[in-house]
């Protein structure tokens, strides 16, 4: 049982769609006790940093999600639901969860933000579990929405990388946390392979 | 760099996909259920589900069917038609929505695009342009699904609003739609240079040929089409196969 938090944005009813597809029984809960007690927990994301960050924190997520990432529970988080991980954004200038080191900026080498569309992930051959997660996806291409981008500061959690103007992290990893920038659960086949292996792995 | 978009569009009203000629003159395109599950599975990289009659019926969406469409895709999945404000959008994104557009609600209400925006993140939410030669020459912004002339430049209201926080313009020209003659490339051009979002080019495919033409000369980070894909002319995967023997990026079909 996965538990997908709701914090108010987000496409929640695409990614209980997804799970619910793969076969993993799944809730939907903004409570801070049912979240602290699940035994894993999905963070969606389509929506703005500051209002992201607002929205746990007048739920009183923020902490529970810390610490359940902290004790090792599975956590899988997509595009929002990545960047929130970090210590600080540029968006709205946004102090987000602090889990992982690094920041996230805006891009701006590429003259359309956001990025919108289908974008290569190079994978991290030297992170064996990285190459676990991405094992059997032959074209590693996967569907990106997003005007920003997080900076990593430990290099050995950066599980895959793509280019938009900028080359970025576009997928992290840190114990049983699995976090893209992407959005695997509208990346047709090579998303449906990913998340598989990330349930095999975790769940 | 990303890949060029291939979108296939379901029209609805009454619960039917349906395909017009300049927005007039509808022929039932079948359940779009199943057509969506098709596309998703030939490769289609996102999905765009427009109720056409939802602002002229001043009804809501037809939710239910966005709920059961949302189900058998695992693309990106855009639907727009007859939303007035934050709370109609966030109701779309629960029923399976991953973007939204605004199109008539926008223009009477500009503001929408920015609490939109600020609610969901531009990403998330597509201004939807249909776009009408006048006599002048000037494209023009038309809503009410096409039957009212807004008054306002195409152009410069496709600027406005991604200053207004729309995070991608789709730009349907009226005068194409469903004629087969090809996309509106100098329109699309102009939006595209003018404006610094992704632009989805729609209205007037006809052939492989107006694909390579709207995404080489008319700079379109996506190409819409309907009929085509709905009646069996063309399929994704030899579309694809065309545009990459062409040199255009688009993605591999798994």
């Amino acid at each position: 049982m996965i538990t997908i938090i709701d914090y108010g944005l987000g496409n929640i009813g695409s990614v209980v769609n997804t799970m619910t597809a793969l076969g993993v029984p799944c809730a939907v809960s903004s409570d801070p006790f049912v979240v602290g007690s699940a035994a894993a927990i999905l963070l969606p994301g389509v929506g703005a940093a500051g209002v992201g960050m607002q929205n746990l924190k007048t739920r009183g997520l923020d902490s529970v999600i810390r610490n359940q990432v902290l004790r090792g529970i599975p956590f899988i988080g997509f595009c929002l639901g990545m960047q929130l991980l970090f210590e600080y954004s540029e968006e709205a200038d946004t102090v987000c969860l602090g889990i992982l080191k690094g920041s996230v900026r805006k891009f701006r080498a590429e003259k359309k933000v956001p990025q919108i569309g289908w974008n290569t992930v190079t994978v991290s051959e030297s992170n064996p579990y990285a190459r676990r997660l991405f094992d059997g996806i032959p074209a590693a291409e996967f569907y990106f929405v997003n005007s920003y981008y997080p900076v990593v500061e430990n290099p050995d959690m950066v599980a895959a990388t793509t280019k938009y103007g900028e080359t970025f992290a576009s997928a992290v990893v840190y114990k049983n946390l699995f976090a893209t920038q992407f959005h695997p659960e509208k990346s047709g086949a090579a998303g449906t392979i990913l998340l598989t292996n990330f349930i095999k792995e975790n769940l | 760099m990303t890949t060029k978009r291939i979108i296939p569009c379901l029209d609805m009203t009454e619960g039917k996909v349906v395909k017009g000629i300049q927005f007039v003159s509808f022929r039932d395109a079948g359940d779009p259920i199943a057509l969506a599950k098709k596309y998703s599975d030939d490769g289609a990289d996102e999905l765009v589900f427009l109720d056409i009659t939802a602002t002229v019926e001043n009804r809501p969406i037809l939710f239910d069917v966005v709920v059961n469409t949302a189900k058998k895709v695992n693309i990106p999945f855009s639907v727009g038609g007859g939303v007035r404000s934050v709370s109609d959008m966030r109701q779309l994104l629960l029923a399976g929505a991953d973007k939204v557009s605004l199109n008539t609600g926008a223009v009477k209400n500009p503001k929408l695009i920015t609490d939109c925006a600020n609610a969901f993140g531009n990403q998330c939410v597509v201004l939807s342009l249909d776009a009408k030669a006048s006599a002048s020459g000037r494209w023009n912004a038309w809503i009410n699904g096409g039957t009212k002339d807004s008054g306002l430049s195409a152009v410069e209201w496709a600027k406005e609003a991604a200053r207004l926080g729309a995070g991608e313009i789709l730009l349907t020209s009226i005068d194409a739609d469903g004629t087969k003659n090809g996309f509106t490339v100098e329109l699309t051009r102009q939006v595209s240079r003018d404006v610094p979002v992704p632009v989805i080019a729609s209205g007037g495919a006809g052939s492989m040929k107006d694909f390579l033409e709207i995404f080489r000369d008319g700079e379109a980070d996506a190409a819409l089409a309907a009929s085509l894909f709905h009646f069996g002319e063309l399929t994704i995967p030899e579309l694809k196969r065309y545009l990459s023997a062409q040199n255009i990026a688009v993605r591999e079909i798994l």
